[in-house]
C-alpha cells in the first residue's frame, strides 16, 4: 500500500463528487459520520461495512477501510470484524431494505448479542437504488412502484419500526431515531451519531442511530417538499426519540 | 509429526483447524457435523480464540467474510442444506478475494434430504455453486489422516490464492474414528502479513474489500484476473493411483466412495479380476490430464466411476477421458452406502462386454 506523507491531516470525508441525487439525505449523513470520526480521532482505526443499496458506494466518499458484504449481512460481518479486531471501531451503514427487510435476522441477532458495534440506519421509506419500490418502512398509503395504490396493510402489512423492535433487547446500549430534515434536526442527528461511536468507544455494546432521510427521487417530490414530508408524514409513523441510552 | 491420537472425524477437523492457526470459527448446528461447533465451543476459549454460534448459515459465512477480511484464519463448517444457504456469501468471498476454509460434511439431498452420508454436493462445490464466474479449491479426503492434513492444506491454499477452499467430506468420515497424527502446529505470528486486509487506514491508503464493479470493462478485467488465478491453481492438483496402469478396469472415486473402491480392488484380485483406482484428491482443480494419461498409457479397457450420488463426478471423468474408453457409473445415494459386492457385479458385467 502506498505510504501517506506525514504532517498532513487527513479528513474522513473525501473531496469527491457523490453519485447521490439532488436533495438526497445520504450526503448529509455521510458528512455527519465523517465529522464524528474526525472529532473522535478514530479514522485510522475505523472499519466500515457498506450495504447493498444506494449507499454501497459510501467507501468512495469516506476515507476509512471498508468491507462490502451481501445485502443485509453487514451486522454479521461487523460482528466478526470487531471480534477479530477489538481495538478497532466498527460501523455498518445500512438502508431500510438492507437492514429492515432482507437483513432483519442479522440486525436483531447482532443487537441481541450486544455486539460492540455502531449501526447507522438510513430509513427513507423506499428502495432507492432499484427505482422506488415499497420498503418495509414505507408508510401506510404511501405510493411506490410496487404499492401503486398506496401501501395497504391488508396486503403489505405495516411499516416496520426498527428502534421500537430492538428496544426490548438486553444487548442494546443506545438507540435513537433522528432526522436530517432541517438544520435543527441535522444538529441533533450529528450529536446522536457521535454519541453512538462514543458508546462503542466506551465498550458499552450495541448502538444504532436510525436516520429518517429524504429521497426526493424515490418519492417523486421536489427536495423542499421531501423534507416537509419527513416532518409532516414520516415522523408521525416513526417518532423522533431516544429509545435507549444505558 | 506428533503422536497418534484416536479421533472422531468431526473433532479431527476442529482440532486440525486450531493447530493450523484458525482462531475464528463461526457455525450453525446441522447434522451430521454438530461435533465440530461443539468441539470449537470448548476449545476456542481455552486458546483465546473466538467461537460464535451464528443465527444462521447465512450469518456464519458473512462472519467468515468479516474475519477473513480482517486478515485472520477463519472457518465455518456445515452440511449440505447449510452450504446452499452459504452460496451467496461464498460468491462474495471469491469476488472480494477473501481467504477462508469451509467444510461440507455432506448428507443426502435434495431439499431437506436426509441426515445420512452422501456425496450429493459435488456439482455445487466444484462448479462454482453461487452466482458468477468463480471457483473454489475443493479437497476430497478419504481417511481421517488425510482429512486432518487437508485442513492445514486448505488454510495454506486459501491464503496463497486469497480464495475460499472447500473440504468436501461426508457423514461417514465425520462420525467414524481413526488414528490421526496432526501436522506440526502453525505459529500464527510467523504467518505472512496480509497487507490487503482491512485493519484501519493508518499510514496507508484506505483498503476496500469489495466485489462490485459498476463499469463493465472493470468487471471484465476483474473476472479475467480471477480466471488467471484459477488457472494458477492447476499447480495444486493432487491425486492417487493404485495399479492404475496395469488394470483392465479403472475405478474412479473420491472420499468414502474411494474407501469402498479400494476394498473392491483387493476382493477383485482374489477372484482374478484386474482393478485399479484413480482417486482425485483435488476435486477442483480436477486432474483431467493426469487421468487421461493413465488411460492413454495403461491397459485400462473400461472405467467405473463410484460415487455416493446419482452421478456427478462422472461428468468430469468423461471430460477427462474424451471418449478413449467407455465410462460407466455405479452409485448409491440418499445415505445408502455403495458396497464391494455390487461394484464387483457391475465390473464383471462390464468386463464381459469387453470380451
Amino acid at each position: 500500500m502506498e505510504e501517506i506523507k506525514k504532517g498532513k491531516e487527513i479528513k474522513t470525508l473525501e473531496d469527491v463528487v457523490t453519485h447521490y441525487c439532488p436533495g438526497c439525505g445520504h450526503g448529509i449523513v455521510h458528512r455527519l459520520v465523517a465529522d464524528a470520526i474526525d472529532e473522535l480521532q478514530i479514522r485510522e482505526r475505523t472499519i466500515g461495512i457498506a450495504p447493498i443499496g444506494c449507499s454501497v458506494l459510501i467507501y468512495n466518499y469516506l476515507n476509512v477501510d471498508f468491507q462490502e458484504v451481501p445485502h443485509g449481512r453487514a451486522p454479521a460481518a461487523a460482528t466478526a470484524i470487531k471480534r477479530a479486531q477489538p481495538d478497532k471501531i466498527v460501523f455498518t451503514y445500512q438502508g431500510d431494505g438492507d437492514l429492515a427487510s432482507i437483513g432483519t435476522a442479522e440486525i436483531v441477532h447482532a443487537a441481541n448479542r450486544g455486539e460492540n458495534i455502531t449501526v447507522i440506519f438510513i430509513n427513507n421509506a423506499v428502495y432507492g437504488m432499484t427505482g422506488g419500490q415499497m420498503a418495509p418502512t414505507t408508510v401506510l398509503d404511501q405510493k411506490t412502484t410496487t404499492s401503486p395504490y398506496g401501501r395497504n396493510s391488508n396486503i403489505a402489512g405495516f411499516p416496520l419500526r426498527v428502534c421500537e423492535l430492538l428496544s426490548s433487547l438486553d444487548g442494546v446500549a443506545y438507540l435513537e431515531r433522528v432526522s436530517v430534515s432541517s438544520p435543527k434536526n441535522v444538529v441533533k442527528a450529528k450529536r446522536a451519531i457521535k454519541h453512538a461511536f462514543d458508546v462503542q468507544l466506551a465498550g458499552k455494546g450495541f448502538s444504532l442511530v436510525e436516520v429518517l432521510s429524504q429521497c426526493p427521487m424515490g418519492w417523486h417530490m421536489k427536495p423542499v417538499d421531501s423534507v416537509k414530508w419527513v416532518d409532516e408524514v414520516m415522523s408521525k409513523t416513526f417518532h423522533l426519540k431516544k429509545f435507549k441510552d444505558i | 509429526m506428533g503422536e497418534k491420537l484416536l479421533f472422531k472425524g468431526n473433532e479431527a477437523i476442529a482440532e486440525a483447524a486450531i493447530r493450523a492457526g484458525c482462531r475464528y470459527y463461526f457455525g450453525y448446528p446441522i447434522t451430521p457435523q454438530n461435533a465440530i461447533p461443539e468441539y470449537m465451543s470448548r476449545r476456542m476459549p481455552e486458546i483465546g480464540g473466538v467461537f460464535l454460534q451464528a443465527e444462521s448459515e447465512i450469518a456464519a459465512i458473512n462472519m467468515v467474510f468479516g474475519a477473513g477480511g480482517s486478515g485472520v484464519r477463519a472457518m465455518t463448517t456445515t452440511s449440505s442444506p447449510g452450504i446452499s444457504l452459504m452460496q451467496e456469501g461464498i460468491s462474495y468471498l471469491a469476488g472480494a478475494e477473501i481467504p477462508c476454509v469451509i467444510v461440507n460434511v455432506m448428507r443426502g439431498g435434495p431439499g431437506l434430504g436426509g441426515i445420512q452420508p452422501a456425496q450429493s454436493d459435488y456439482f455445487q462445490a466444484t462448479k462454482g455453486g453461487g452466482h458468477g464466474d468463480y471457483s473454489c479449491i475443493v479437497l476430497g479426503p478419504s481417511t481421517l489422516q488425510e482429512l486432518a492434513e487437508f485442513v492445514f492444506l486448505a488454510f495454506e491454499l486459501a491464503d496463497k490464492y486469497r480464495n475460499p477452499v472447500i473440504i468436501l467430506t461426508d457423514g461417514v468420515m465425520g462420525q467414524m474414528m481413526e488414528p490421526v497424527e496432526f501436522l506440526p502446529e502453525v505459529d500464527i505470528s510467523k504467518l505472512p502479513q496480509k497487507k490487503w486486509a482491512t485493519t484501519g487506514a493508518k499510514n496507508r491508503k484506505k483498503i476496500i474489500l469489495k466485489s462490485l464493479f459498476l463499469d463493465p470493462e472493470k468487471l471484465e478485467k476483474h473476472n479475467i484476473h480471477l480466471q488467471e488465478k484459477f488457472k494458477r491453481m492447476q499447480d495444486e492438483i493432487r491425486w492417487e493411483e493404485i495399479s492404475s496402469e496395469d488394470c483392465e478396469l479403472l475405478l474412479v472415486a473420491y472420499g468414502t466412495a474411494a474407501r469402498v473402491s479400494k476394498k473392491a480392488i483387493t476382493v477383485a484380485k482374489e477372484i482374478g479380476l484386474s482393478f485399479g483406482i484413480f482417486r482425485p484428491l483435488t476435486l477442483y482443480p480436477f486432474p483431467y490430464t493426469q487421468l487421461k494419461e493413465v488411460v492413454k498409457k495403461g491397459k485400462v479397457k473400461k472405467i467405473l466411476v463410484v460415487e455416493m450420488n446419482m452421478g456427478q463426478m462422472i461428468e468430469d471423468v468423461k471430460l477427462a477421458i474424451e471418449g478413449l474408453v467407455p465410462v460407466e457409473f455405479y452409485g448409491r445415494t440418499g445415505g445408502v452406502m455403495p458396497v464391494v459386492d455390487e461394484i464387483i457385479e457391475k465390473a464383471k458385467k462390464m468386463l464381459k462386454e469387453v470380451v
